[in-house]
């Protein structure tokens, strides 16, 4: 088994409460960047990264072109452009049209990260009002990777996590917010113990 | 092999194929980007494979027209980050007041938005009779469209809302027409404009300019590639001239950071030193 190497994130509508749940239950162990697209207004300042920044130990940065991906660090996706992971693990960003009508779309970054790092991938969909981010889930579940899924009944918008649900299938980890940090541990620390 | 590195292969000759057959040379570019716009031209042209659509490009140039259209446009409002253009106006047209002839480089302007975004900044700060704007594309439609100058009306609103953020001092209406079912800009504006066919990939420095303006466009190079167009939009800079760049684009971590002092923190406009 490989390790995870990175966790990628993306949700809308519900999701910036479900980080603030998640963010901080991660250990230090716990080393892997973490890269999160959250659905936002463009035009306005993002202040996800300064929220979450407060809440968590870890280095916090809004995404920035060609930045290299560091461990105990969290990027967050920029409003009005796509983030992408290059395989040479630095990020990259696009102004191509938005998918599913978003822009950033969580598909977008989670199709490169399957393509970027293959089974070492972790993608985790939370709550949400679109169908974004199943096709890309489902992309990371078909290189190898882990696709996790935020429990509906514990959404405040299950559509997203229902979506992502149906695309993927049955080899969807469906985890209940209050679980997801603990979920995600033991799937970095089992892994690494597997790889080692 | 993996159904992964097939892929990668397929994807590095249509790129070969490309550059050989029409001397357009995408390998360097941001990989991640490319493979999605590569897929959606797939399902446009009906390919199976890259390797179909590679055999088809190179046996129909009207195919690559089109394909050139997915690989390059990408469509920007007028006034793009006003903050952007806020800086310009209240910081860096100072100094471009001192010239007597100003020379300003849109590099990648794609349909021309922020080629006239920068022509309604010297308006209004009466600089634009004694400026020229070289505005260039690797794109010869996007360059014709640019220099068409219209605009679909639906877009007016947002570009109307962007130009007052910027610190626009009179009205957006000001500066077009409705006509042929769009905006028509004005000709005042287009004058100040050379719309030019250039490279950043393959091309090199052409003249001395004041201001460089290359916003979203370095993104879709790869790191290689990143540190030539740096370098050529660096090499095209009077010494103080100024280079801006897209609000998520930076010099940090390029080779050519040392070379420039950024001038307002956030606005991502620098000046060489």
């Amino acid at each position: 088994m490989s390790d995870i190497e990175v966790i990628v994130i993306g949700g809308s509508a519900g999701a910036l409460d479900a980080l603030l749940t998640i963010v901080p239950a991660l250990p230090e162990q716990v080393s892997c960047p973490i890269v999160i697209v959250l659905h936002l207004p463009p035009g306005q300042a993002n202040l996800v990264p300064g929220i979450l920044a407060r809440i968590c130990a870890r280095a916090v940065y809004e995404a920035e072109d060609k930045a290299p991906l560091v461990d105990h660090t969290i990027y967050v996706a920029a409003p009005n452009y796509h983030l992408l992971i290059e395989r040479n693990r630095a990020l990259s960003l696009s102004i191509d049209e938005p998918v599913q009508l978003s822009r950033p779309a969580i598909d977008v970054l989670f199709e490169s990260a399957a393509d970027a790092y293959g089974p070492g991938v972790a993608g985790l969909v939370l709550s949400g009002a679109n169908q974004d981010g199943a096709q890309g889930l489902w992309q990371i579940q078909q290189a190898g990777g882990v696709a996790i899924v935020q429990a509906p009944a514990t959404a405040s918008c299950p559509i997203m996590p229902e979506a992502a649900m149906r695309r993927v299938g049955p080899a969807a980890h469906v985890v209940r917010l209050e679980d997801i940090g603990t979920f995600l541990t033991k799937l970095v620390c089992a892994k690494s113990r597997g790889g080692a | 092999m993996t159904d992964r590195s097939v892929r990668d292969v397929e994807l590095g000759l249509l790129l070969d194929a490309i550059y050989l057959r029409y001397h357009h040379d995408f390998r360097s570019y941001a990989q991640a980007s490319l493979k999605r716009r590569v897929g959606s031209a797939l399902l446009h042209f009906k390919c199976e494979t890259v390797s179909r659509l590679q055999e088809r490009v190179l046996g129909e140039p009207k195919l690559f027209t089109e394909l050139l259209r997915f690989l390059t446009v990408q469509v920007s409002d007028m006034f793009r980050d006003p903050l952007y253009y806020r800086t310009l106006r209240e910081s860096v047209v100072p100094y471009l007041e001192t010239y007597a002839s100003v020379k300003i480089w849109a590099a990648g302007c794609s349909t021309g938005e922020e080629a006239y975004s920068l022509a309604i900044v010297l308006y209004e700060e009466g600089l634009l009779d004694r400026a020229l704007i070289y505005a260039t594309d690797i794109n010869p439609e996007s360059l014709r469209s640019a220099e068409e100058g219209v605009y679909q009306t639906e877009r007016i609103t947002k570009f109307t809302e962007n130009y007052r953020l910027a610190g626009g001092r009179a009205s957006f209406g000001d500066y077009y027409s409705a006509a042929y079912g769009g905006a028509v800009l004005d000709r005042r504006l287009k004058k100040a404009i050379v719309f030019s066919d250039h490279s950043l990939a393959t091309d090199s420095v052409f003249a001395e300019m004041q201001l460089v303006s290359c916003r979203n466009v370095l993104i879709y190079f790869d790191k290689t590639l990143q540190e030539r167009a740096l370098g050529v939009l660096g090499d095209s800079l009077c010494r103080k001239g100024f280079l801006g760049l897209g609000s998520k684009e930076t010099l940090r971590f390029s080779q050519h950071a040392a070379e420039f002092t950024e001038l307002v923190p956030g606005a991502r406009i620098y000046q060489k030193i």
